[in-house]
């Protein structure tokens, strides 16, 4: 560690820490940051840039650093990439290695793309999308895609924990600076709720790299622990360090990431990676600091070159030199500070390049009285050296170092005060956009533009430090714009804005998006007031007329294990499984989504395949018995005096006159006429139906009914509760399923005549209390068996333990239905369908005044004639199945692009009929029965003729068994 | 995330709630009486206002009530809210 002080600073100069980088073995002490300890060993190299490969070092000390991204290795995929090394904290064993580089970041092939970097002008992506599509497909994008980006993304799963966190206080501080710190404890004492986070290892913020601050007669850092052990004392405070305020969200919610394992060896497994706290604050106290500028020359991103600042806090926090001779170059106080305090721990200083005419003041004075040479007015206009800066251009002289520490001043952080849609305002005394309080937040400290202590802390002394006046923004006066940075992480140079500028851009927005400025994952901290002084410069612009891009989340990158939290495997989105679930798994079923739930989708015997269990499944329906668990039907109880009236309302049929225990098939429209839900409603009592919808539709009609209840129809005495979940069905379907049930069934007559199709009774089976609905939608006789849904397993396991039913899922089902030319509700209809479409006039009452759709019935585009009408296909080679989808012509040899008139809705192999079926929706359907008509597919063309959409038993015989 | 005011069960979060599109949209004792054109402005026509807007919500992971709600749709704020059937 030659680069280490012999004392001072935040580390623990006990212990040593071993790390390695790059796969070197290297030392450091706790306390440091990856960052810092790398600086210690006298190493600045750590990246390569993302476009032009360019070696990189710190630039920065912190969140806003741009250069030296790592990716950190613990094993087992627990694997980060593209973390800043300014922020990654030592532990012993720590495992770093450098990205964007290759084979190593000194030998980099890529650097080569250096020497095209005039193919890489700004809006290059833009550029080359207009050459031709073959080379961008074939050339370019496999080339640019290889050469750059950042990171690698992990490839095994993220085996860490994560987990979210609610907060609500009176006050959140965002910043533990001297701003934020005194915020907090003036909320505190007050008995509020205060939220104190702030995004490093350590609170305290700039005054911990201030080591002769003093604060009411006491050190800086001194004051800052008695502040925090005050705020911790108390119950009504919760201090949270490594917790970066990330997004801003309506009415004060406040996003924050907290890193909590991160900087340990080994971490408990007890305790989660990450936290995301999701805070809701009355007010919000934005305390977020400045970030220094850099000074935009040419080659101002060689490996040496830093902001003074990040210089000084490391030298001042982290007991470490950034190089042996560093020349100063400044248009801010704050680099005098800076070289003040390297001067005296053995640094030698070059020199000070001072942009400035005639910069005064204490830090000047200072410099010069401790023999440093101060030269104003002075631009630095290049560097030379590749993996390390070894001189600086000032004037036209070059001067011998190995860092170049620079400060264009500093940009109040108004990235949380932006996103929170507060307001700015231009200060043109120190060219800052300054945030203006409004209701529920107000900023506070150097991203408020106060930057003296004292005005910080009023009613307290400070000495001993240095307030940062002056600054620049945009290209040194002087120099050229080629191979200057201004956004380092994009490879973003003056010379690129200069050319968007040339180009016509003139909204700081477009020149963002065509030259990248500002869009990398720092979100321009660093580059943002340069790039914009640059553009304004060059319209002829003040910089508030060009005004700020917009922020936006996040203000640092969030990880994605932190933002999905406890969502991910069977939690991200959470099946719904049936009662008899098990049971179907047990029986070997293959099972398929239907919105959220599993469905048993087939049952394979030994050796069958989907077409062939479903052959078996559908004979043994039409042949004996089938057992089908129907229980992801919805269901909705409707109970009240003015029951019947609102279902009179609501669907198309007429219920006033439905007899207890019967049944009635019910179809249910939008306000505007279209065919939204159907299911079987069955009459419990005078004032009490079960209305059952479809799987998917449950929440929707609910939700439907609902809404004309409580707001259209609200004289109406009815209550709604959804029973989905309540009831058990076990469908049992086949000239079979009476037999099959009635030795399980007590107090319910199942005589034909006593319990006809479509009707519904109470009774007990297998001696628990049941809804029997004698229904079918197989065309079979048919019983659904609603039970309370915990009884389901056992009623099922009983019928099945006869021996006796087959069971059989969706997919015969869906078939069975077919072959009948049932319809299904988002299958032939599509939310433009009408029920005269379905051919289902018949299910609207005449005698009904109203009901909801009944008005839009008559709109004059749902009664054209030339509507689709639901229709049934046979294709002429009865082996041919259509595909669902398909598009359908009149004539196959009319030219390419054919007039379509209809569309396949349902095609299977029906295995009742021994061959394939298909419904249809075909413009003026119902006219075309008996004539041919055409499925043109890839390279052939299918012949399919008309029919009823009915395939068997249309008489419906077979429905009493 | 918006906080959103239910008429009856007083502030709460927006992920409580569901949009329900604009309120006072009214639907006649008798729609047959509408024609063709009160009918599709009926169905289809909306305000889309930038900035006030009368809406409906519902708490449909709280109470299950519909309510009306004044937001502005340039700024989010939350004006009032109101129940279904008042006046705004
Ligand atoms: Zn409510």
């Amino acid at each position: 560690m030659r680069f280490r002080t012999a004392d001072g600073g935040r580390i623990d100069r006990t212990r040593t820490l071993n790390f390695s980088f790059d796969g070197r073995a290297l030392t450091g002490h706790p306390g440091d940051t990856l960052a810092s300890a790398l600086l210690a060993n006298g190493i600045h190299l750590m990246g390569r840039s993302f476009k032009y490969h360019r070696p990189r070092g710190l630039l920065a000390a912190g969140i806003e650093e741009p250069n030296a991204l790592v990716h950190v290795d613990r094993g087992g995929g627990r694997d980060a990439p593209n973390l800043r090394a300014t922020q990654v904290e030592l532990y012993e064993g720590l495992n770093a290695t450098s990205q964007n580089r290759y084979p190593s970041l000194a030998l980099d092939v890529g650097e080569a793309a250096r020497l095209f970097s005039r193919f890489l002008p700004a809006g290059f992506y833009y550029k080359t999308f207009m050459w031709p599509a073959s080379f961008w497909k074939r050339l370019y994008e496999p080339v640019i895609r290889a050469a750059a980006g950042l990171g690698r993304a992990p490839v095994l799963p993220d085996p860490d924990r994560y987990l979210h966190r609610y907060a609500h206080c009176e006050v959140l501080v965002i910043g533990a600076g001297a701003a934020g710190l005194a915020a907090a404890r003036d909320a505190a004492v007050t008995g509020a709720r205060v939220i104190l986070c702030d995004e490093q290892n350590e609170m305290g913020g700039g005054l911990l790299s201030e080591p002769a601050a003093t604060i009411d007669g006491q050190p800086a850092a001194a004051w800052v622990a008695a502040v925090l052990a005050d705020l911790d004392s108390r119950a009504n405070v919760t201090l949270l360090p490594r917790a970066t305020a990330f997004g801003w969200y309506p009415d004060n919610m406040i996003g924050v990431a907290e890193r909590v394992t991160d900087h340990l060896a080994t971490p408990d497994a007890r305790v989660p990676r990450e936290r995301m706290w999701q805070i809701r604050a009355r007010e919000v106290v934005i305390a977020t600091g400045a970030h220094e500028r850099p000074l935009v020359f040419p080659d101002n991103d060689r490996p040496g070159i830093m902001l003074a600042g990040a210089a000084r806090l490391f030298l001042n926090r982290h007991g470490v030199r950034p190089g042996a001779r560093a020349v100063i170059a400044t248009a801010c106080d704050s680099a005098y500070a800076a070289a003040l305090d390297l001067h005296a721990a053995g640094v030698a200083i070059a020199l000070i390049a001072d942009l400035r005419a005639n910069p005064v003041g204490p830090a000047i004075d200072a410099a010069r009285a401790a023999g440093i040479t101060v030269r104003t007015g002075t631009s630095i206009t290049g560097s030379t050296g590749h993996l390390r800066v070894t001189g600086a251009l000032i004037g036209t002289e070059w001067v011998a170092c190995d860092c170049i520490l620079m400060s264009g001043g500093w940009t109040p952080s108004l990235h949380m005060h932006a996103q929170s849609r507060g307001k700015l305002r231009f200060d043109a005394a120190t060219a800052n956009f300054l945030p203006v309080a409004m209701a529920g937040q107000r900023s506070t400290g150097a991203c408020a533009g106060m930057f003296d202590l004292a005005t910080i802390l009023p009613g307290h002394a400070v000495s001993g430090i240095i307030t940062p006046d002056g600054g620049h923004a945009g290209l040194v006066p002087g120099a050229k714009p080629k191979r200057a940075f201004v956004d380092f992480q994009n490879d973003v140079t003056a010379k690129d804005l200069l050319l968007a500028t040339q180009e016509g851009f003139r909204s700081i927005e477009h020149v963002k998006r065509y030259t990248t400025t500002g869009m990398a994952t720092d979100q321009g901290k660093t580059s943002n007031i340069n790039a914009l002084a640059i553009v304004a410069g060059e319209l002829g612009n003040t910089i508030p007329e060009v005004g700020l891009t917009t922020y936006r989340p996040p203000y640092s990158p969030v990880t994605f294990g932190t933002i999905a939290g406890a969502s991910r495997g069977a939690l991200f989105d959470p099946e719904r499984r049936a009662p008899m679930h098990d049971q179907a798994v047990a029986l070997g079923a293959r099972f398929e989504d239907v919105g959220p739930w599993k469905r048993a989708w087939y049952f394979p015997g030994p050796g069958e395949d989907l077409h062939a269990a479903v052959a078996r499944e559908c004979r043994a329906v039409r042949g004996s018995v089938g057992i089908f668990d129907a229980s992801t039907l919805g269901k909705i109880e409707v109970v009240g005096a003015d029951a019947a009236e609102f279902l009179n309302r609501l669907y198309t049929n007429a219920w006033t006159k439905l007899g207890v225990g019967r049944c009635r098939y019910g179809l249910m429209l939008s306000e505007a006429g279209f065919v939204m839900d159907d299911g079987v409603v069955g009459r419990i009592a005078e004032d009490r139906f079960h209305v059952t919808t479809t799987t998917g539709g449950a929440p929707r009609v609910l939700n439907h009914m609902e809404d004309y209840l409580q707001t259209e129809f609200p004289d109406l005495r009815v209550w709604l509760t959804s029973a989905t979940e309540q009831w058990a069905v076990i469908a049992v379907q086949g000239p079979g399923a009476r037999d099959l049930i009635a030795p399980f069934v007590e107090g319910i007559d199942l005589a034909p005549a006593a319990f006809p199709h479509m009707s519904v009774r109470e009774g007990t089976i297998c001696g628990v209390p049941t809804r029997l609905f004698r229904v079918s939608f197989t065309g079979e006789l048919g019983f659904e068996i609603n039970v309370p849904a915990d009884f389901g397993p056992a009623v099922w396991e009983a019928l099945m333990g006869t021996g006796v039913p087959t069971p059989y899922g969706t997919e015969a089902m869906h078939v069975l239905r077919a072959e009948k030319g049932y319809i299904i509700v988002g299958q032939e209809t599509d939310g433009t369908v009408t029920p005269d479409d379905l051919g289902l006039s018949g299910m609207i009452a005449k005698s009904k005044k109203d009901f909801v759709g009944k008005r839009a019935l008559r709109r004059p585009d749902l009664v054209v004639p030339n509507r689709k009408q639901l229709v049934g296909l046979l294709t002429e080679d009865p082996a041919v199945v259509l595909e669902e989808g398909a598009q359908i012509v009149a004539d196959p040899a009319q030219p390419i692009p054919m007039r379509m008139i209809g569309h396949v809705t349902s095609s299977y192999a029906s295995p009742t009929l021994g061959r394939s079926i298909a419904m249809a929706l075909v413009e003026g359907g119902r006219g075309r029965m008996g004539k041919l008509l055409y499925v043109p597919m890839p390279g052939h063309t299918i012949a399919v003729r008309v029919v009823e959409p009915v395939f068997h038993d249309k008489a419906g015989a077979r429905l009493d068994g | 995330m918006l906080i959103i005011p239910c008429p009856h069960c007083g502030p709460r979060p927006e992920n409580e709630f569901r949009y329900s599109g604009e309120a006072h949209v009214v639907r006649p004792a008798d729609p047959e009486t509408l024609d063709d054109a009160a009918l599709a402005e009926l169905l289809y026509m909306r305000s889309n206002p930038k900035g006030r807007h009368a809406e409906r919500w519902r708490h449909i992971h709280g109470c299950g009530w519909f309510f009306n709600c004044i937001r502005d749709t340039v700024t989010d704020r939350i004006e009032r809210t109101y129940p279904a059937g008042t006046a705004p």
